[in-house]
């Protein structure tokens, strides 16, 4: 919105919109005590948290009493042996459960809004894992991904198959949790790119079908560029998902076996499980600024392109 | 039209005024009874084994016979890292029970006693307290708990069953223990039985062989503390660590290691598919509990070191219950505390799960018929030569990812020198959180 107010504006606009702005600052129908309660809420519950936490981050905290030790605990917290592993598991989560949300939430919208039998039907069912609660689907999913007595690992024994060990198994641990992240999300994902194919106008695809245009053709030609802003919404809200993911992998597998499926979440909650309250909350405010420092760029490419087109 | 589109919002109200009855009532009633002075209600948090539960539920109903006004009710909290937030944050808050049961040791100096507890150091029933306790429950000057379970030990449970038919006998030396095992392995039973999937089972193997390290270098725990000793570094202590990526690399463990868990070990070790499992004998009551028939074909010895002349018993403490300065029933706390340190306290713990270690209260006498396993523990715990407390007992430092660390150990992820190394980083971070002298 900004971006194209802004770029075709001569100096008179501005003036213009100054003025405008002016008037309806004066003219404004609410006294400002009706923003009272609202800025009241607002400061209570996210202005003053936000400071204190990062004014603990440079304390040693135990709840009642504090000393100010200053930059210790970030020193201490990029020492933690477990942050890198932490922090390269985050990335490698963040990147595979997005990736596939897109890719597989894509191919299913096509599938659920093309002409095919019980349409209605599938779209729920596809939908109703995200209505699930993160906990009983990783408990759930502990038990089927069992190594010996799983139903996966038996269902793929009945078929010749050794499955790996899922959980247990250093090297599938956090792809397996990963998996599970996507079949729990994907339904989202879904939902979001079906209201961007049906809102393409059909009459370009009746247009590409006069020219002899194959299906696979149309998919790649229309379907996909035309769904961008789908794909900038789906790749954003399961970056910001996949980056702070905690509740799964804490269900299914606490960071373990050892440290080999940690994210950057479940080390900073074992601190503050072991009492170092200061030193976690550094941690959450090098989090935060992570998190920023990715999606902030992101977010402005993604909606760049989205102006330009 | 009109009426059916009023009735939900009748509902509501019915819904809203029901509600709000439902809490000035609850309210109202717990207001009734303090008030009352005649009968009072005290309550007590405890961990929500059902071992833990059975003896808390009949010491209360004891004590409430014994006191006929007072009524204690037992609140349960999860065990492990989130109970120990619980407490915490139930201390920091001003929102703890009227006393609380929770770990002695380095645990107990982590809630800052002196801040949140009441000391009950010249209280005349502090006198039932065995002395070898007090420690456990000092910060500063003051002691602040009385021991409520027995004595326990971080030691090998072993099935008497397996060692017979295999005509194995108990084993003194590390390099005995691994022979034994090789010889059960060829018999087709898994040697030691290891459950990572309840993490800090994986422990054992290094806070259990700490009575060889202090048997080895006796003044390892305060230079621990005082940040000169380290266990990467002192030849004793790694030996834990090395142990348990030995017993890992000659494929000793049972197959299903990595996703069992502490219930299925438990079965294993009872049932004869496995034949060792180094744990705590808190495990006892459990097995008591799910196999009793099978409770006396399980014995116990001690995470055997280097010296069979010094072989000798990793003990660990009962917990304590403490009461929180912000009770509102002094009085009462302190009558139940006494209660719990007395024969009549111990007498109603063993009527409710048998005696499965010593206690640590005066005059309190183990009965006859105790497990096998209990009578292997109890010439370890009279001969203080043969017996030290676990570390965490000596030391206020202990760092909180031990198990994750042991259970890559174990996993064969990383090795006994690295696991050695990166637990000193770990403590670290305790060290410092307690403000100990030498760590900033």
């Amino acid at each position: 919105m900004t971006l194209k107010t802004a770029a075709p504006a001569p100096a008179a606009v501005a003036r213009r919109a100054e003025h405008q702005a002016r008037r309806r600052k004066g003219k404004s129908p609410y006294p400002y005590w009706f923003y009272l309660p609202a800025a009241v809420v607002y400061t209570a519950l996210f202005l003053v948290p936000t400071f204190a936490s990062f004014f603990f981050s440079f304390t040693r905290w135990t709840l009642t009493d504090f000393t100010f030790i200053g930059l210790d605990n970030f020193v201490q917290f990029f020492q933690e042996p477990a942050l890198l592993k932490g922090l390269t598991n985050t990335f490698i989560y963040g990147a595979v459960t997005s990736t596939l949300k897109v890719v597989l939430g894509m191919l299913l919208a096509v599938l659920l809004t093309s002409r095919i039998i019980a349409r209605g039907y599938l779209r729920s069912v596809i939908f109703f894992p995200v209505l699930l609660s993160s906990i009983g689907v990783g408990i759930v999913f502990t038990v089927l991904m069992d190594p010996s007595k799983g139903m996966i690992n038996e269902a793929l024994a009945a078929v010749g198959i050794e499955g790996p060990a899922w959980l247990v198994d250093p090297a599938w641990a956090l792809l397996s949790v990963a998996m599970v992240d996507v079949w729990k999300g994907v339904g989202l994902a879904t939902v979001i790119y079906i209201a961007g194919i049906v809102s393409i106008p059909q009459e370009y695809f009746e247009a590409a079908k006069m020219d002899g245009a194959s299906s696979v053709k149309c998919f790649f030609n229309i379907t996909l560029p035309l769904a961008r802003p789908a794909t900038a919404t789906v790749i954003i809200l399961s970056l910001i998902g996949g980056l702070r993911s905690f509740d799964l992998i804490w269900a299914m597998t606490k960071g373990g076996p050892g440290f080999t499926s940690d994210v950057i979440a479940s080390v900073i909650f074992k601190q503050y499980q072991a009492g170092f309250y200061g030193l976690s909350t550094a941690g959450n405010v090098v989090l935060f600024l992570i998190v920023t420092a990715i999606i902030l760029p992101l977010s402005m490419f993604l909606n760049r392109k989205e102006v330009e087109q | 039209m009109t009426t059916s589109r009023r009735r939900p919002w009748g509902s509501l109200t019915v819904g809203v005024t029901a509600l709000a009855v439902a809490l000035t009532g609850c309210a109202g009633g717990s207001g009734g009874s303090a008030g009352g002075g005649e009968s009072k209600t005290i309550t007590w948090l405890v961990d929500n084994t059902e071992n833990t539960v059975t003896y808390a539920e009949q010491i209360a109903k004891d004590f409430n016979a014994a006191n006929p006004n007072i009524t204690v009710e037992v609140e349960t909290r999860p065990q492990g890292g989130e109970g120990d937030n619980i407490v915490k944050t139930r201390l920091s808050t001003g929102d703890m029970a009227d006393l609380f049961s929770y770990n002695s040791g380095s645990l107990f100096h982590q809630i800052s006693p002196e801040q949140n507890l009441v000391p009950v150091t010249s209280e005349p029933y502090m006198a039932n307290v065995s002395e070898s306790f007090k420690p456990v429950v000092t910060a500063g000057k003051e002691v602040y708990g009385v021991p409520v379970g027995t004595g326990n030990a971080g030691a090998v449970l072993y099935n008497k069953k397996v060692y017979e038919k295999l005509g194995l006998s108990v084993p003194k030396t590390w390099s005995e223990f691994m022979a034994n095992s090789r010889k059960i392995k060829d018999a087709g039973i898994a040697p030691i039985i290891q459950t990572y999937q309840t993490t800090w089972t994986s422990q054992l193997f290094v806070l259990g062989d700490f009575a060889n390290v202090a048997a080895a270098s006796p003044g390892f725990a305060t230079d621990y503390t005082a940040n000169k000793a380290k266990y990467a570094t002192d030849s004793a202590a790694i030996k834990g660590f090395e142990h348990q990526e030995e017993a890992a690399k000659a494929g000793l463990f049972n197959e299903d290691f990595a996703s069992a868990t502490y219930a299925q070990g438990l079965e294993k070790l009872a049932n004869g598919e496995g034949a060792q499992y180094p744990i705590l004998s808190f495990a006892l009551p459990e097995i008591k509990v799910t196999f009793p028939d099978k409770l006396n074909d399980i014995g116990l010895f001690p995470l055997p070191g280097e010296d069979a002349s010094k072989n000798a018993l990793t003990v660990w403490l009962p917990g304590g219950v403490y009461i929180p300065k912000s009770t509102k029933n002094l009085e009462e706390a302190k009558k139940f505390q006494a209660f719990i340190a007395s024969k009549a306290g111990c007498d109603s713990q063993t009527k409710a799960v048998g005696a499965n270690g010593p206690y640590l209260v005066k005059g309190c006498d183990l009965p006859a018929d105790v497990p096998t396993a209990v009578k292997d523990m109890l010439p370890y715990f009279e001969d203080e030569s043969r017996n030290s407390p676990a570390l965490e007992y000596l030391s206020p430092v202990k760092g909180p990812a031990l198990e994750q660390i042991t259970v890559e150990v174990g996993s064969g992820i990383r090795s006994a020198k690295d696991a050695a190394a990166l637990y000193d980083e770990d403590v670290k971070k305790q060290a410092k959180q307690l403000n100990l002298p030498g760590w900033n």
